[in-house]
């Protein structure tokens, strides 16, 4: 199927483009942007007053297959994504069995291609099942299609192991993804340790076990040449820390989340112990939220990722010790994103857009976030005006650990092409 | 200062000292005044909670608490159910929403829970239609510990507000300590602390509170000194070297015990270990009030027990 969309401001930041216009696709691909085009046999959609931007990347998500379809599927996880406005997810290795081998990445390609309404690019382990022991073996998974490596979910404690996969991962030119955690001090914690933990009586992660992992994974770059990725970084001297890496010269990016950006630990507290107030790295404080904001604003943040991490509910209506770390993020990231970034005057549409598209698709050595000619048509269509209350008993994700529920946000994703096809359709 | 007649609690479960309004805590206070009597005398019983279901749901070993519940409960005349369950509940493979809805089929008027996980009384109390009373939940809160401690400190020095109370021991897993910060501080007592900084927790000095290091500075002047329970597992932890040690820089002795008020007070919420936080002599000694603490604890949870199932001031059956 040919698409016209028609009258829509098209806000493409790789082309720097950012005016009222036509957009068609044909055959999948992005066939002419710009003026008034006809619409030659193409059905036409009529977008005048929305934004089209090129397709969304959510550059953090666990799909939980193989191994947890209890949790999430293909189908489920790639429906919320392209309700939530992705067109591509880059999923992480930390299913049942990880994925550190090519068997398993050619198994969840073949999988998403078969399932998937969304483009899903996996991403590899480090280590041989996430250990932290031996490197996986990564050219493999290059070779079938991982565009990055990481042991999220766990840290890579050591430091000799990180320095192996900094300068490994130079053969291929792909991003060491890490989740920065030093377990020696996080150990037990199950929210950011300050003043609330302290009346909570709650163990606490202290931010500086989060800052110690993000300092040494610096330095190990800037010694190897490799490319360090920061996932989900959430205080204040972590980014300061990359904000200086950056500065120096030293190949080292990072993501936010949008629970990071739009909630502090004071969430477990009037919550009363909601266990979907619970993730790793936890909740932090309103300093560490708005330094992530002046992130957010002056471009040390290269990307927002949801951190989507879908959980049974059996699992997570526990005591708040016991409960598994992580939230869904999917169907929400670009609504909180819209709302209190764009609306709260923090970032112009541009740089919003550009957190969503060309920021992980340069991370991730993806040729996506850019309605080029010729570019796979993945297309993410914004209404900045559609007000939207969270109904969390609606989400397409087959879990709903998720604190948002009645949240009342301004801007939201209403439509989502991937290569051509429509995977999501919610004007009203 | 006696409340007016018909006040009663406007909370219907006690989950902590913290959401509760001073003229609360003075009711349960003064409710369980009352009570203390029923105690003293030949027949200990009266007929107030006849008819009412109470579980004690106790997912972490206790002795005193649950024995002391147990006999507010008879003396009340309740019907009560104890259930004592291994600490994990998931090694068992019922999750604790899961218990508690197979208590809730047995209609139970009151659940009064101990637990080890901070928070576990407030998932219980958005699942359950009984009243919660939470006998401990981790380091979070022991409501019914501050409760008795505040009725023996008013029993011994005649008022709360302006009493100096130096509280001692490991801060960081003591929820006996936060329950009493936030007792003492809403009813105008001042509270220094102290203990080892490697088991401080951050913050604690927004709850207005002073936070000494050195042990002698915070007994200084001290009316009460109220010394806390330290667990072995924490040295293994890391957190002091040794037992012996920790003695010698935390431990309270007579000598130390100088430094308070002449006719200052010792308390402890036991279990005590005798020569690691508390010299042997102190906690037998004339100034301590460690058992007087034990027999208060039963009139203040009966307080708490009939105030939850809707008693008000000046309704108590005799």
């Amino acid at each position: 199927m040919n698409w016209l969309l028609k009258g829509a401001r098209v806000v493409d930041p790789a082309a720097k483009v950012d005016a009222v216009g036509d957009v068609l696709v044909k055959d999948g691909k992005i066939a002419r942007v710009g003026g008034s085009i006809p619409p030659d046999n193409a059905k036409v959609l009529d977008l005048a007053g929305k934004i089209v931007a090129p397709g969304f990347i959510d550059m953090h998500v666990h799909l939980r297959e193989p191994g947890r379809e209890d949790e999430e599927t293909m189908e489920t996880g790639s429906a919320a994504a392209a309700a939530g406005g992705f067109t591509s997810i880059a999923v992480m290795p930390n299913t049942d069995p990880w994925n550190d081998n090519q068997g398993i990445t050619e198994y969840i390609v073949s999988q998403a291609k078969e399932r998937a309404t969304v483009n899903v690019f996996p991403i590899g382990c480090i280590s041989k099942q996430g250990k932290g022991e031996e490197l996986a073996e990564i050219g493999d998974m290059v070779k079938s299609g991982i565009v990055a490596v990481s042991d999220d979910g766990h840290p890579v404690s050591s430091s000799h192991l990180m320095r192996m996969a900094l300068e490994y991962t130079k053969i291929f030119d792909i991003a060491v993804i890490d989740h920065c955690e030093e377990r020696t001090l996080s150990h037990g914690g199950v929210m950011h340790e300050g003043y609330h933990s302290t009346v909570l009586g709650l163990r606490g992660v202290p931010a500086a076990s989060e800052d110690i992992m993000v300092a040494r994974d610096c330095i190990l770059a800037e010694m190897t040449g490799g490319r360090i990725h920061i996932a989900h970084l959430s205080t204040q001297r972590s980014l300061d820390l990359i904000r200086r890496a950056k500065a120096a010269g030293i190949r080292a990016t990072c993501e936010v989340t949008p629970h990071h950006l739009a909630l502090t630990d004071a969430a477990v507290v009037h919550s009363g112990y909601d266990t979907n107030t619970k993730m790793n790295p936890p909740l932090r404080e309103e300093a560490d939220r708005l330094a992530l904001l002046t992130g957010i604003e002056d471009g040390t943040v290269d990307a927002i990722a949801s951190d989507h991490a879908p959980h049974n509910p059996v699992e997570k209506e526990m005591e708040f010790d016991q409960a598994p770390f992580g939230i869904l993020g999917l169907e929400t990231a670009v609504s909180i994103a819209l709302d209190r970034l764009l609306h709260a005057g923090r970032v112009d549409l541009h740089r919003l857009i550009a957190l969503f598209t060309t920021g992980p698709a340069r991370i991730l050595n993806l040729p996506r976030g850019t309605l080029a000619i010729g570019a796979s048509a993945d297309i993410t269509v914004l209404d900045l005006d559609k007000r939207v209350e969270v109904r969390v008993s609606e989400f397409r994700s087959k879990s709903r650990n998720a604190p948002y529920d009645g949240w009342q946000l301004k801007g939201a994703p209403i439509l989502t092409l991937v290569g051509g096809r429509m995977a999501f359709d919610g004007r009203s | 200062m006696t409340p007016e007649a018909g006040f009663r609690l406007r909370h219907k479960h006690l989950l902590g000292i913290e959401p509760l309004e001073s003229d609360e805590i003075r009711l349960i206070l003064d409710t369980a005044e009352s009570f203390l009597e029923i105690s003293k005398r030949p027949i200990k019983k009266v007929p107030t909670l006849r008819g009412r279901t109470i579980v004690n749901l106790f997912m972490e070993p206790s002795t005193r608490t649950r024995s002391s519940f147990e006999i507010a409960q008879k003396r009340l005349s309740a019907d009560s159910l104890n259930l004592a369950a291994s600490s994990s509940s998931v090694s068992k493979g019922e999750s604790l929403v899961d218990t508690a809805r197979n208590l809730e089929a047995m209609a139970p008027d009151v659940i009064v829970l101990r637990h080890p996980a901070a928070g576990a009384p407030h998932l219980l109390s958005k699942v359950c239609r009984a009243s919660i009373v939470n006998a401990g939940d981790g380091a979070h809160e022991h409501p019914t510990q501050a409760l008795l401690d505040a009725f023996t400190m008013r029993q011994k020095k005649g008022r709360i507000e302006g009493l100096e109370v130096a509280i001692v021991g490991d801060l960081l897993h003591s929820r006996v300590v936060r329950s009493n910060i936030f007792l003492l501080r809403k009813l105008g007592a001042k509270v220094r602390v102290s203990g080892p900084p490697t088991l401080v927790p951050p913050g604690l000095e927004k709850l207005d509170v002073a936070v000494e290091t050195q042990m002698d500075a915070a007994l200084e002047g001290a009316d009460v000194v109220m010394m806390l329970r330290v667990q072995k597992e924490r040295m293994v932890h890391g957190a002091f070297p040794s037992l012996r040690e920790y003695f010698h820089l935390y431990g309270l002795t007579f000598e130390r015990l100088r430094q308070a008020k002449p006719d200052a007070i010792v308390m402890h919420p036991g279990p005590m270990n005798r020569g690691v936080e508390i010299a042997a002599d102190v906690a037998d000694g004339s100034t301590s009030v460690i058992l007087e603490q034990v027999t208060n604890g039963v009139a203040v949870r009966m307080a708490v027990l009939y105030l939850l199932s809707g008693g008000a001031v000046g309704e108590l059956a005799a």
